[in-house]
């Protein structure tokens, strides 16, 4: 299996990790990841707040650099590059203005036949969780585990969801491949505040302890997501988010924050050096131990 | 604001009620525009409102926004912290009975805010995205460093995170040096393009200041 992979700029700096272990996961399970060249940031929100033009023509460029490199699958491991590629392509499918717009910005033709997946729906749909479990040599026995899908990869669901958009269960799946427990909890598709961590640090602590308060109370040990916000929020911002929740409900205590391509890694018995464990503010070491001799 | 979790998850705190007089009534025409949403659709059944995140953060929330869209309120609306509060989770999107797109007339009343001026300079939010596609209009990608030194200068929130700092450089989060994408040139095209775009339906587009190479200044010199 071979696709064209977007990285997105959240993946050459804060969440290297998710890089590293993506590309780790890939070559572990035969899945080739080919690089677009020359690719170009989505976007990303601000973009679509303030240029509605803009928000479609910057992700239309690396579609188009992705079918002159000869491919008609484009693969994004980061959840806000996914959600825009995909709404871009959505747009230029259906509204003809739009895509009329996109050509002449950007200058070059393009008629929204690139398809966008996410590492999520490439790993349960194409390779099959089957066949995933049939590769676990380290399974994560008793990990007690609440997968966190956030907002990106669940709506709209008309444009970007593979998976039920208030229920999804695609990661539980995985987890639960991976010889984890999968925890049942409410939170699933809840916001943690995503890019106000900038410029409404409160908003997103609350959020935060919201979210890492009620996988704890579900009985979860740690958290997996897909999407680098939703990892920076809940693990680099996690003693602020923490302090936020003090005094007005239950304490809860530090939860490692993974994404989903570290746990498999770990399942599958790389490395933790390969999948960037040491990036992470909440150690999950005992986790990688734990893989590693047997639970 | 105290409220985790002394809230049940999905109430919605009670604001106050008043009184509202039609004020605008080709705001809400303009919105519907240049949203494509048909604001004026909705009946008030709230439920963007209960799954909206920080509903307990803002001074009006969202079914009260289509409300005061629907009244002609342009100014109550796009003076409000609330349209910069939202996260663009899509929530109310997906749940409207409606099917009002209200995540892009969220997108349009910020660009609108941004429009009139009334963000700028000093709203954190818009300083956020002006400092971010400015980074991506200078290099292709983002490039966190500078994007959050802009960040500051924008929104003259210069000691926010400083603490976190030391943390993101020893877990290697943030670099000094730029990533660059060799189609920068073709990406700063763009943003020329896409701006003249948006002006020509809105009359007005900004997303931030231009690179040194294109600035009056230096064609003076």
């Amino acid at each position: 299996m071979k696709y064209a992979f977007f990285p997105g700029c959240s993946l050459e700096s804060t969440a290297w990790d998710f890089d590293k272990s993506t590309r780790a996961l890939c070559g572990a399970l035969g899945i080739d990841l080919v690089d677009i060249p020359d690719w170009v940031c989505c976007g990303s929100t601000p973009a679509h707040s303030s240029n509605a033009s803009l928000a479609v023509a910057l992700p239309v460029i690396n579609l188009q650099k992705a079918q002159a490199a000869g491919f008609s699958e484009v693969l994004t491991a980061c959840a806000s590059c996914y959600a825009r590629l995909r709404t871009a392509n959505y747009k230029v499918n259906n509204d003809p203005a739009e895509r009329e717009r996109a050509q002449r910005i950007t200058e070059k033709p393009y008629d929204g036949d690139v398809k966008v997946r996410h590492i999520l729906d490439v790993l349960v749909n194409d390779l099959g969780v089957r066949e995933i479990r049939k590769r676990v040599q380290s399974p994560l026995k008793g990990l007690r585990v609440a997968s966190y899908y956030g907002c990106l990869l669940s709506r709209p669901p008309e444009v970007v969801a593979f998976d039920d958009s208030e229920h999804p269960t695609c990661m539980d799946d995985l987890v639960k491949a991976a010889g984890a427990q999968a925890v049942d909890w409410p939170f699933k598709t809840e916001c943690c505040g995503a890019s106000l961590s900038i410029s409404k640090t409160g908003v997103v602590n609350r959020l935060g302890y919201r979210l890492l308060s009620m996988a704890h109370r579900a009985g979860a040990e740690c958290i997996v997501v897909a999407c680098p916000l939703c990892q920076l929020n809940l693990d680099f911002r996690q003693p602020e988010a923490r302090k936020s929740g003090q005094g007005v409900a239950t304490p809860c205590p530090t939860i490692p924050v993974l994404y989903i391509t570290q746990l498999l890694g770990l399942a599958l018995g790389l490395p933790p050096d390969a999948l960037g464990l040491d990036a992470l503010t909440i150690s999950a070491d005992a986790i990688a131990t734990a893989a590693a001799v047997g639970r | 604001m105290n409220a985790v979790n002394s809230t049940p998850v999905g109430t919605v705190s009670p604001k106050p009620s008043r009184q509202i007089e039609w004020a605008d009534p080709a705001f809400l025409r303009e919105v519907e525009r240049r949203s494509g949403a048909p604001v004026s659709a909705c009946f008030q059944c709230h439920k963007c409102s209960s799954g909206c995140p920080v509903g307990p953060d803002v001074d009006l929330l969202s079914s009260q926004i289509m409300r005061l869209i629907n009244l002609g309120e342009k100014d109550e609306v796009l003076e409000s912290e609330a349209i910069w509060a939202c996260a663009s989770c899509e929530a109310c999107t997906a749940r409207c009975p409606m099917e009002i797109d209200i995540a892009a007339v969220m997108d349009t009343l910020r660009m609108m805010a941004v429009e009139r001026k009334a963000a700028l300079p000093g709203t954190r939010g818009s300083s956020f995205n002006r400092a971010f596609l400015t980074s991506v209009r200078w290099h292709g990608r983002v490039f966190e460093a500078g994007m959050m030194a802009l960040y500051k200068l924008f929104s003259r929130d210069f000691f926010s995170d400083l603490e976190k700092l030391p943390k993101m450089l020893a877990k290697r989060k943030l670099s000094f040096l730029p990533h660059f994408s060799r189609s920068a040139r073709q990406v700063r095209k763009v943003f020329r393009r896409a701006e003249e775009e948006e002006k020509s339906r809105s009359g007005f587009s900004e997303t931030g200041p231009v690179p040194q190479e294109r600035t009056q200044e230096k064609s003076k010199l």
